[in-house]
């Protein structure tokens, strides 16, 4: 009795949701704001200078779209994040799977590598900018630093968590050192080191925006610190809005790969 | 080369605790037949699971000798299979893919065989299921397939159907049986259930804990299949259940009997 009350309050509650189609639901929030923010514009309520509404900041979009200007920027983002969060993720996954594996590696290299994540990244930009100028070099190995620490972590972690007593399924049936990493551990880590993979997208991201605002010619951060000098709010609005979009894009594709990959794994689902 | 599959000699295995030494396992002494089913019983603490760890060689600290094929223990291999109470598939392959593990299914004769092994188990149907998707017995199974895929001289078999309801048990008990008659591997099965013990086993070997030893070898001289109801099961039952509650009981105590 008490379960089919709870049944038929929960489809009323959802009952306008089913109106809308399903890949919509994200987008409601995201819509209404806009909406709100347009009037608000319209209506004068709020400083134009300050906070340009949806429709100026779209057209700004499509003007810097237009002129090329804006392709010019992204293309060095991306070139910048991607190098930097390849060699970083790289680095981390070859130094966590060697402390993950061999006790030798963790005693020796985990406690300073350790030592060194819980320094603030941000705090060495001076650092590197007094080491290596403020080049491109500079920004990829910051940004790769950023990027290391998390798949480091998160494979070490992976590979520490592989079933102890599915090791013991492969001793008996005398997996190979190699089919022991290829079939054993690396499939049991993968959800961790995808993990960390994300994590790292995120951070790629955050110093590039910090790299790309301390004194450069170029990028989307460039841009947006450079339409800050000038008042243009709309410019900085287009560029977070880029910064979003290929945040999202690219943490949604790691997470198909997550779906495609890990469709084994047995978890709650909400 | 002798008859006997295996040889254990005068096998003891000490545990180092912080509270002291343990004598797990004391002068151990078992002769098992080519294509013998052996069923080692007694309560928990005996050594039992401790005895075949060593047989698999997952526990090579011990003292005596452990002859498989005239040739001493010295680690885990295939020709000792070993089937956990908990059926240890890996949970990203698929059935098929679980019973092949290191083998490739590319591989024409491998695919033949995991193909006759699928319907040994009666499994036909499963190839693609994952293992959440199975359910305990059928799991179970896999992990028989599994094992007997690599053809071992010896099946080590530890409380492996103790987790499972009291009718899946019962089945699986006639599924490895049937499995046994067609192919003959030597198996090693510890339990403690008193009928499984007896239902299977052609010998019984009795265990008794502190420190782990055996205290009697029961021959179940009784055709397959065997009928639990038949009064000849019953009475050997009953015989074996007086040395598992001596067992049981203290040594002084003789007035332990039914």
């Amino acid at each position: 009795m008490k379960n089919q009350q709870t049944a038929i309050r929960r489809t009323a509650e959802q009952g306008w949701l089913s109106f809308i189609p399903w890949s919509l639901h994200a987008w409601l929030v995201p819509v209404a704001i806009a909406a709100l923010w347009q009037m608000a514009g319209g209506l004068g309520w709020i400083s134009q200078a300050l906070l340009p509404t949806p429709l100026m900041i779209a057209k700004q979009f499509v003007h810097l779209g237009v002129s090329g200007e804006l392709w010019g920027h992204f293309e060095v983002s991306i070139l910048r994040a991607f190098s930097g969060f390849i060699l970083g993720s790289l680095t981390g996954l070859a130094l966590g799977m060697s402390t993950g594996l061999g006790s030798m590696a963790e005693r020796t290299l985990d406690p300073s590598i350790q030592m060194l994540r819980t320094v603030p990244l941000l705090s060495l930009i001076p650092l590197f900018i007094l080491w290596f100028g403020i080049g491109e070099f500079s920004k990829i190995l910051m940004i790769s630093l950023g990027a290391f620490f998390p798949v480091y972590v998160n494979t070490f972690l992976g590979i520490r968590s592989v079933d102890a007593k599915l090791y013991e399924v492969s001793r008996i049936f005398q997996y190979s050192k190699l089919q022991l990493l290829t079939r054993l551990i690396l499939p049991s880590a993968l959800p961790n080191i995808l993990l960390g993979i994300r994590l790292s997208l995120g951070v790629s991201w955050l110093v590039l925006v910090v790299a790309e605002m301390m004194g450069t010619s170029a990028g989307i951060g460039y841009m947006i610190q450079d339409a800050r000098a000038y008042s243009q709010t709309d410019i900085v609005f287009v560029g977070i809005i880029i910064f979003a979009m290929i945040g999202k894009l690219s943490d949604s594709s790691v997470r198909l790969l997550e779906t495609r990959l890990l469709s084994w794994r047995e978890t709650y689902k909400g | 080369m002798s008859a006997d599959t295996l040889i254990i000699e005068q096998v003891n295995r000490v545990f180092q605790t912080p509270a002291g030494k343990v004598t797990a396992l004391k002068g151990i002494d078992l002769r098992v037949r080519k294509g013998e089913f052996i069923t080692l019983i007694g309560p928990s603490g005996c050594g039992k699971s401790t005895l075949l760890k060593i047989v698999a060689g997952l526990d090579t600290s011990y003292e005596g000798s452990v002859l498989l094929n005239d040739k001493p223990i010295s680690g885990p291999s295939i020709e000792k299979g070993f089937i956990f109470q908990e059926p240890r598939l890996f949970p990203w392959l698929t059935v098929e893919k679980n019973i092949a593990g290191n083998l490739s299914l590319k591989h024409k004769d491998v695919r033949k065989k995991v193909e006759e092994y699928i319907a040994l188990v009666r499994l036909e149907g499963f190839e693609k299921a994952y293992p959440r998707e199975l359910s305990g017995g059928m799991a179970q199974r896999v992990a028989i397939a599994r094992a007997l895929l690599r053809n071992p001289d010896v099946l080590l078999l530890d409380e492996p159907f103790g987790a499972l309801d009291a009718f899946t048990r019962s089945h699986m008990q006639e599924v490895l049986l049937d499995i046994w008659q067609n192919n003959r591997t030597t198996m090693l099965f510890v339990t403690h259930d008193l009928d499984e013990a007896v239902f299977l086993g052609e010998r019984v070997v009795i265990m008794n804990p502190r420190p782990g030893h055996i205290r009697s070898i029961q021959p179940i001289d009784l055709p397959f299949p065997r009928k639990r109801t038949s009064s000849s099961f019953q009475e050997l039952r009953t015989k074996v259940l007086r040395e598992f509650e001596k067992v049981e009981e203290p040594e002084f105590d003789t007035g332990a009997g039914i």
